[in-house]
């Protein structure tokens, strides 16, 4: 039936059928044609473009990484120099204190050690002045006690020495006596 | 006074021709490089300078947008950046995979030169798309036919490309007769003509409603001076106002209309390329 009314394809199809064949090819030719300088030109250049700025990205990305590995290992650096820091600082203050101590130890030894030395000083002094008026409270009073016995006696026994040897054999027996007493 | 002429459009055979498939041909663009009536006159006409534009146009964009590509993209870098990822990240890599660098140029190719064409029909000068002529779309129709058959018979060898196509795993031998010729019909035949047919149909009759529009509108407008008629009638003046008006917005569609098309041609292309390459089916 369809034949009967189309003599052609084209009646048959209308705008389905083209109207010229050299669209056809046409189409084709160009497509063809674009295919080839876009595959064989554009798209290379766009990845080759593309392959170097994910490089770049990717080294960029590289020497972050290497940046904070450095900062990471100064910072442990840093640490490390205050610890020790610390310790000799804790250090210095132990010895401080040790040395104060020691000090304080050595000045009290050498203050009693002093003072050690001014009494006995002192007691050496007293007993030289005690010797020195026992010495002389001895002569004064062998001196008096001659004078008193010579006049008792009503002779000059200064010159004697029989009346010197009395008075000091007395002083003695006074002497011994005292001790005993006291 | 017959009831033809309270239907302007109707039945006047003095000024109104309705726009058709007559519209949509340029066989003879009245001026000539070629002798009259000779077959290089008849093969240069209008779709074929705006088929042969869009190409150089397409091949230009693309030689001056490759030439100093920089790694920090320039003003102008960044749009060609943009309309190249969009065919190579959004379709080329998103359907085929690892594959996708192979095709890449042929579907970059052939989305920018499918966008052009189609917005020539709400270009000045052009106002023509030139796929409404279904030559064009049986042309790239038949390309990537080529293309992702050639792709299958590349990776699997022919008899293993035709084994996997035409028969699907797992179906019983009691309906290899039935399978076989609905998946060659399928795989060989209706996807190139769907293809061509889905081009074609859609800008043939976007630019058939605009003709619609603007030709009645431009009749009604300017009515009775195109028309046997000769009483005014103030309605249809404005009614033909109104039409010029929506044209335009229809042009708009249009647009949308075009780039889709050129984008749904690109996918399908890359998507039966993906599924010749792939192993199962």
């Amino acid at each position: 039936m369809l034949v009967t009314l189309a003599s052609s394809p084209a009646e048959l199809l209308g705008p389905l059928w083209p109207h010229q064949w050299s669209e056809f090819i046409v189409g084709v030719v160009l497509m063809l044609i674009i295919w080839i300088v876009v595959a064989k030109k554009v798209v290379p250049a766009f990845e080759k473009m593309y392959a170097e700025r994910s490089d770049q990205i990717a080294g960029g990305i590289e020497r972050a990484e290497k940046a904070q590995a450095e900062a990471e290992a100064s910072k442990q650096e840093y640490q490390q120099l205050l610890a020790e820091a610390r310790q000799e600082a804790a250090k210095i203050r132990e010895d401080a204190k040790n040395e104060g101590a020691r000090i304080k130890s050595d000045m009290r030894e050498q203050a009693e050690a002093d003072a050690a030395r001014i009494v006995a000083q002192a007691h050496a002094q007293v007993e030289a002045e005690r010797s020195q008026v026992v010495h002389q409270l001895r002569n004064e009073v062998g001196g008096m006690a001659l004078t008193l016995s010579g006049r008792i006696v009503g002779e000059s026994l200064d010159n004697d020495d029989r009346a010197r040897r009395t008075v000091d054999r007395f002083l003695s027996e006074l002497e011994s006596q005292g001790s005993v007493h006291s | 006074m017959g009831w033809t002429s309270l239907i302007p459009m109707a039945g006047d055979e003095v000024g109104y021709h309705a726009p058709g498939v007559q519209s949509f041909h340029y066989t003879d663009p009245g001026w000539t490089f070629f002798a009259q009536g000779s077959w290089l006159n008849t093969w240069i006409n209008k779709s074929t300078l705006q088929a042969l534009i869009a190409a150089i146009l397409v091949i230009v964009f693309w030689l001056v947008a490759s030439r100093k590509l920089k790694i920090v993209p320039t003003k102008g870098q960044f749009f060609s950046e943009y309309v190249y990822d969009f065919v190579r990240n959004g379709i080329a890599r998103d359907i085929l995979g690892p594959d996708y660098r192979r095709y890449t140029g042929y579907l970059v190719g052939l989305f920018s030169f499918l966008l052009i064409n189609n917005w020539f029909g709400e270009t000045f000068i052009f106002m023509y798309p030139t796929f409404s002529n279904i030559g064009y779309a049986y042309a790239l129709a038949i390309m990537t036919w080529v293309i992702y058959i050639g792709a299958g018979i590349a990776r699997h060898g022919f008899g293993k490309f035709m084994k996997k196509s035409l028969l699907p795993p797992g179906v019983p031998p009691y309906l290899w007769i039935l399978i076989i010729p609905l998946e060659f019909l399928s795989n060989f035949i209706t996807r190139p003509i769907t293809l061509a047919l889905r081009l074609f149909a859609n800008l043939f009759a976007g630019h058939l409603v605009v003709l619609v529009f603007v030709v009645g509108g431009w009749f009604l407008m300017t009515y009775p001076s195109q028309s046997a008629a000769t009483e005014m009638n103030l309605g249809y003046n404005i009614a033909g106002v109104i039409s010029i008006v929506f044209s335009f917005a229809i042009l708009a569609l249009e647009l949308f209309i075009g780039a889709l098309q050129a984008y749904i041609f690109t996918v399908l292309t890359a998507q039966y390329v993906h599924s010749s390459l792939a192993d199962d089916h």
